[in-house]
């Protein structure tokens, strides 16, 4: 018997390992109960030792370039790079601000403004695995953070947490195929469920082929899945291809269009949000009242009329037939009457406030009929002839009535609440 | 070429010389390898196709040509790969117990010092630890994977080559006897 027993030993061992492997498979795939202190012993030796990497990393990056490679030269150009975007910051203050400001005061400014309870987080580690999407972030459950938890960023959802250890948590991306979400186009209105599939793009499953969804529409969280809070931004539509039983809607996740970024917010409690009736890149950003005394702004707009929504109604009929001599209730029969089909293009009549002066306004509403419509970056004019136009405070802000400015690419900027003020310094 | 040079297959497992690692190097390497394949892919993911814990416990098994020591090897570095996974606990754990008892089985036979039996053992272990993982994936999990013969290969020959490579640097880790 000793003599059988040493013989197969080696196989009795891989026998009784592999069977111990498929037990400890089977608990975890079929009842949903995974043998959590092996994975807290793993994540918990391997998670100090990549944030201990990281920092030294970063330290001898950092120690590479200031001090090491062209300390001089790196100065130098620092301070050439700061003048030159001083110099920009003259002509195209807004859309520079917005370029240069950099993710993480984007996302401190977010943070500040999103009615949610957040708290920020690294991506510290990707997951093991080469076709693996999901990630590990420097915050656990000592910062609060529960396996659910919604991740986002300014630009849109990120993914969500799936496995939260005391000083870390595993983060499934959006892309991931076992991804999934609740989420609502911006138009139409239209519910379905996000999935993800393992490539950069994500699909809209669960939209039946007689709704109507077009390409470049937004689309936003519903809050129908319990996990993400209505009306963070997912995504825009890339392409709709007509199917049975329902449409197969591509969607490209506006929170990765950079790539996998580094720094995150875990909603800790989320709140929802209603959707914006513009597409973030589209929405109005509160531009500051000129400081007194400065001669190169333009006039003030008009100041709204105060008053009910038939006050300000009556103010504008009543422009408009003042433009055309037209006097209310004292002209004699046959007096040519008022064309009011020029309402909409009366200066008078449209004298409304610019779009996002309030922030409330902006936030949560669309603009007034008649505002300013929101233009996108417009460069100042060269005046050649006229000599040269009067330089503005280089710290000043814009003047009033600027149109807010929304670069293309600046989804990220534009779902900044109103009333962000200006941030980031140029590089 | 002399005739040593030119064996690969020995004759006897007497010929084959067990090599001896310290035991912090059971530790510290599969922890090394592990680290690679969470942190580096974050700066260069072009580097994501490297399965760094494979090369190391078929390295530990051809090297101990020990097949309890093998299993071992790959069983734990597996499920630690699992732990760091969304995977449930036990899929790469599989995979690798049934690499490490494979390779050593082999490394009994072959002279493992040979840098081409390395090489060939590197591609034929990425090629059969793929299929094992998808094998198992489509059976146990229900996962409709797919299963890219053409890639998987070209994978293969690069975890190879790297393989040999890391093989090298392992080498000088080994006790002197």
């Amino acid at each position: 018997m000793e003599s059988l027993l040493n013989r197969y030993r080696n196989i009795t061992v891989l026998l009784l390992v592999i069977m111990g492997q498929l037990v400890l498979l089977a608990v975890s795939a079929k009842n949903d109960l995974d043998v959590r202190f092996i994975r807290i012993w793993t994540v918990t030796a391997v998670t100090p030792v990549a944030r201990i990497i990281e920092g030294l990393r970063g330290g001898g990056t950092g120690f590479l370039h200031n001090y090491i490679l062209l300390h001089d030269t790196n100065q130098e150009n620092q301070r050439l790079r700061s003048e030159l975007d001083r110099m920009k910051m003259e002509n195209v203050f807004l859309k520079n601000e917005l370029n240069t400001a950099d993710r993480a005061k984007a996302l401190q400014v977010f943070q500040q403004h999103t009615p949610s309870r957040t708290v920020a987080a690294t991506i510290i580690a990707t997951g093991a695995g080469s076709s693996s999407k999901v990630v590990f972030v420097d915050r656990g459950t000592v910062s609060g953070v529960q396996r659910g938890m919604p991740v986002v960023t300014p630009d849109g959802i990120v993914g969500k947490v799936i496995a939260a250890y005391p000083t870390a948590s595993q983060v499934l991306l959006i892309t991931d195929p076992d991804f999934a979400a609740g989420v609502v186009t911006q138009k139409s209105q239209v519910h379905g469920t996000l999935k993800g599939q393992g490539t950069p793009q994500c699909k809209v499953d669960y939209v039946a082929f007689e709704e109507k969804v077009e390409p470049g529409e937004w689309v936003y969280t519903s809050g129908d899945d319990r996990i993400f809070p209505r009306g963070f931004p997912v995504g825009i539509v890339k392409a709709v291809r007509p199917a049975q039983p329902f449409k197969e809607i591509l969607v490209e996740p506006s929170g990765l269009q950079r790539g996998l970024v580094e720094d995150v917010l875990i909603l800790i409690e989320g709140v929802h949000q209603p959707i914006p009736d513009a597409p973030p890149g589209m929405q109005p950003i509160y531009v500051a009242a000129p400081p007194p005394g400065n001669d190169s702004t333009p006039a003030p707009a008009t100041p709204a009329p105060l008053g009910t929504e038939a006050d300000r109604l009556r103010s504008q009929y009543r422009a408009l037939g003042e433009e055309q001599k037209h006097t209310f209730g004292e002209n004699p029969p046959g007096a040519k009457p008022v064309d009011f089909t020029r309402l909409g293009n009366s200066g008078a009549a449209g004298q409304t406030p610019a779009a996002g002066r309030n922030p409330d306004a902006g936030k949560n509403s669309p603009p007034p009929p008649g505002a300013l419509p929101v233009a996108p970056p417009v460069a100042p004019p060269k005046t050649g002839t006229g000599g040269p136009a009067p330089a503005p405070d280089k710290n000043a802000p814009p003047p009033a009535g600027t149109p807010a400015i929304h670069p293309p690419d600046a989804a990220r900027r534009a779902i900044q609440p109103a009333g962000t003020p200006p941030g980031g310094q140029p590089r | 070429m002399t005739y040593s040079g030119e064996r690969i297959l020995l004759s006897s497992q007497r010929e084959g010389q067990v090599s001896r690692f310290h035991k912090w190097v059971f530790l510290v390497v599969p922890l090394m390898a592990i680290l690679f394949q969470v942190y580096v892919p974050m700066f260069f993911p072009f580097l994501s196709f490297l399965e760094m814990p494979l090369l190391v416990v078929v390295y530990f098994a051809i090297m101990r040509r020990s097949q309890i020591s093998g299993l071992m090897v790959g069983a734990l570095v597996g499920l630690a790969q699992d732990s760091l996974s969304k995977n449930p606990l036990g899929m790469f754990g599989i995979v690798k117990t049934l690499v490490g008892y494979f390779a050593a089985s082999v490394g009994v036979r072959l002279d493992v010092e040979h840098g081409l039996i390395r090489l060939l053992l590197g591609f034929f272990f990425y090629l059969f630890h793929q299929f094992l993982y998808w094998v198992m994936s489509r059976a146990l999990l229900g996962q409709q994977m797919t299963f890219d013969w053409s890639r998987t290969a070209v994978l293969a020959a690069l975890n190879a080559v790297v393989g040999v490579a890391l093989f090298r640097m392992l080498d000088k880790l080994k006790e002197r006897s």
